[in-house]
């Protein structure tokens, strides 16, 4: 076979870069964080676990494994470098889309694939708090209304979804009444249940 | 940089030979249906194409239709049987396998859509078609049976002969897409007796964009692409003169190579298998160890997603595929190998390396020993 000039890569060239060199990768068995989320799963195609350690306020380390494509390795690493420093209510406001961003953008099929890091670093923060008995004030604070008739959050949803209290569409309208009135947050309920199904694999 | 192409069953290159063939045409520009002299020169040309083609798979009698590829013949076939049925025909049933090729997939999924009646075949462990399963859901009600000679995924070569057998004697008409057996092990439309056959030039180093539809003789047939009256009326279009010849040479060079390329594809298939086994923990061959085509070895790597092995793979110059969804863009992972009962995470950590007439030892070599470290990295930053 002939050696072309190589056409373009499916990625940006931070993704890249990211992909090939992984950041604040957790490999040391020695690793002793403050605390740890776990994400996703094998099946699914894509797994996250974070690990941090806090100082002040502040993130001072973060780790992470994954069993994922590039898109999950490249956006994780970015989000590690991203984290570390930030305090904690900033790295809990984290979101994807800040990550891909950064990443100089992901292929619009691809995005799905970017979704866990940021789940797994406030898996991990609200482990941290957990241990440490501290309240959490940042779990209401990113709560999204969905069903602005119902007053429903995506968090609500996301709980019920992760707890198995609602394992259809049917038993989130049964539970949530989301909605029953206008209705116009039915594409984004449904299209967030999948995200989330898919995300704690029920 | 090295590299090393293991794609064969997505495309292969075209062959010397065939590129030599190729641009000794580009002066029978004349359209092969008209009567004047530039005409016939290509008609000629187009003649002996067809000719060698139809050697290839044994096609003594019966139609061989140009087509632009196997999705058209695909198409074609599944077309007839629909219009069979609009037409009042007492059989109304259609039967593909699970692991058929999206060509097949897709097309009939439209015609359930619409109605039509579809039922699916299971597979084995292997993805193989068995004779009894198919025993046992066809009936008198059954138009037509498609099963694929061999799968593009797991390279698990069906025993079509049989099958025909079975799908005869119960009064149906048997089609099989041949795409990926073609070039790699007999072909035989007369000892299988099969009514329809799809193939497809650019798996066997013919060009892309070109195919053929083997019809047998008294078998219903009806026209899916209508305009003209190229084909004796079967299947209208200006002829594709250039990538015709361009089968047909790859259709000759097949029959001269063919027990040769299979060996040593098989030899070399052997080799990357050891080498992997030998050096990566955990691994799990996918498809039949038997009834396999020579060049296919799927195998899976748990705790490694697959676009993550292919990309790094890239990177080293090495081209293969992989059944993971990341690499489709949808949430689910290769429909084959699920078809086959693989285990989610397997499928995903799956990676299909094809073998070709120009792999060589050396390039197995460079696989084995760039693999090895690939899949180690993956496990090492697994969550387990």
């Amino acid at each position: 076979m002939s050696t072309q000039n190589s056409p373009a890569w499916v990625y940006t060239d931070t993704v890249k870069d990211h992909f090939m060199n992984p950041k604040n990768l957790w490999t040391d068995d020695s690793y002793q964080p403050d605390g740890e989320g776990m994400v996703g799963s094998m099946a699914c195609g894509d797994q996250m676990r974070v690990g941090i350690t806090v100082k002040d306020d502040r993130i001072e380390t973060l780790k992470w494994q994954t069993y994922g494509c590039a898109s999950a390795i490249a956006s994780t690493s970015m989000m590690s470098e991203m984290a570390i420093g930030m305090t904690l209510k900033e790295a809990y406001n984290l979101t994807p889309e800040s990550i891909t961003d950064h990443l100089g953008g992901l292929p619009q099929h691809k995005f799905h694939c970017s979704v866990l890091g940021d789940k797994a670093l406030r898996a991990a923060i609200d482990n941290y708090l957990e241990r440490q008995d501290k309240p959490n004030p940042y779990k209401a604070s990113v709560a999204k209304i969905i069903c602005e008739c119902k007053g429903i959050t995506d968090q609500r949803i996301e709980e019920l979804v992760k707890n198995k209290e609602a394992t259809t569409l049917d038993e989130l309208r049964d539970i949530t009444q989301f909605g029953t009135v206008c209705g116009k947050c039915r594409f984004k309920v449904q299209q967030l249940f999948d995200e989330y199904k898919h995300i704690y694999n029920v | 940089m090295k590299t090393v192409y293991l794609d064969n069953n997505a495309t292969t290159p075209l062959a010397p030979e065939v590129i030599e063939a190729m641009f000794a045409t580009t002066d029978l520009y004349g359209n092969a249906s008209s009567m004047h002299t530039a005409g016939r020169a290509a008609s000629e040309a187009l003649e002996r194409a067809r000719i060698a083609v139809s050697e290839m798979i044994n096609a003594s009698s019966g139609s061989l239709i140009f087509t632009s590829g196997g999705s058209e013949s695909d198409n074609a076939v599944f077309y007839t049987a629909k219009s069979l049925i609009d037409e009042g025909s007492q059989r109304n049933r259609i039967l593909v396998s699970t692991v058929e090729h999206p060509a097949v997939i897709e097309t009939v999924e439209a015609l359930s859509s619409q109605g039509y009646r579809i039922d699916y075949i299971p597979v084995d462990a292997y993805g193989e078609v068995l004779p009894e399963t198919l025993e046992r859901l066809i009936d008198e009600t059954v138009l037509l049976v498609s099963v694929m000679s061999a799968n593009n995924e797991t390279g698990t070569v069906m025993n079509i002969g049989e099958l025909t057998r079975i799908a005869h004697r119960a009064g149906a008409l048997m089609h099989t897409d041949a795409v990926q057996a073609i070039g790699k092990i007999p072909v035989d439309v007369h000892s299988w007796d099969v009514d329809y056959l799809s193939l497809s030039g650019h798996k066997f180093y013919g060009p892309k964009g070109v195919g053929a539809l083997y019809i047998k003789n008294g078998v219903p047939f009806r026209t899916f692409v209508k305009g003209g009256h190229q084909e004796d009326g079967l299947r209208a279009g200006t002829y594709n003169t250039m990538s015709i010849i361009g089968m047909g040479e790859a259709a000759r060079i097949v029959m001269e190579r063919l027990d040769e390329d299979s060996d040593r594809e098989w030899k070399l298939r052997e080799k990357l298998r050891k080498g992997i086994e030998e050096t990566i923990p955990q691994t799990h061959v996918n498809g039949h160890p038997e009834h396999c085509l020579p060049g296919t070895l799927n195998i899976s790597f748990p705790q490694a997603e697959g676009e993550s092995i292919l990309l790094y793979l890239d990177f080293e110059g090495i081209s293969v595929s992989t059944g993971s969804a990341c690499a489709t863009g949808s949430l689910e992972p290769s429909p084959v190998l699920l078809a086959a009962g693989l285990d989610v995470e397997l499928a995903h950590g799956s990676i299909r390396f094809s073998i070709g007439r120009y792999t060589s030892e050396e390039d197995i070599d460079y696989v084995i020993e760039k693999l090895s470290p690939i899949i180690k990295r993956i496990r090492e930053i697994s969550t387990r």
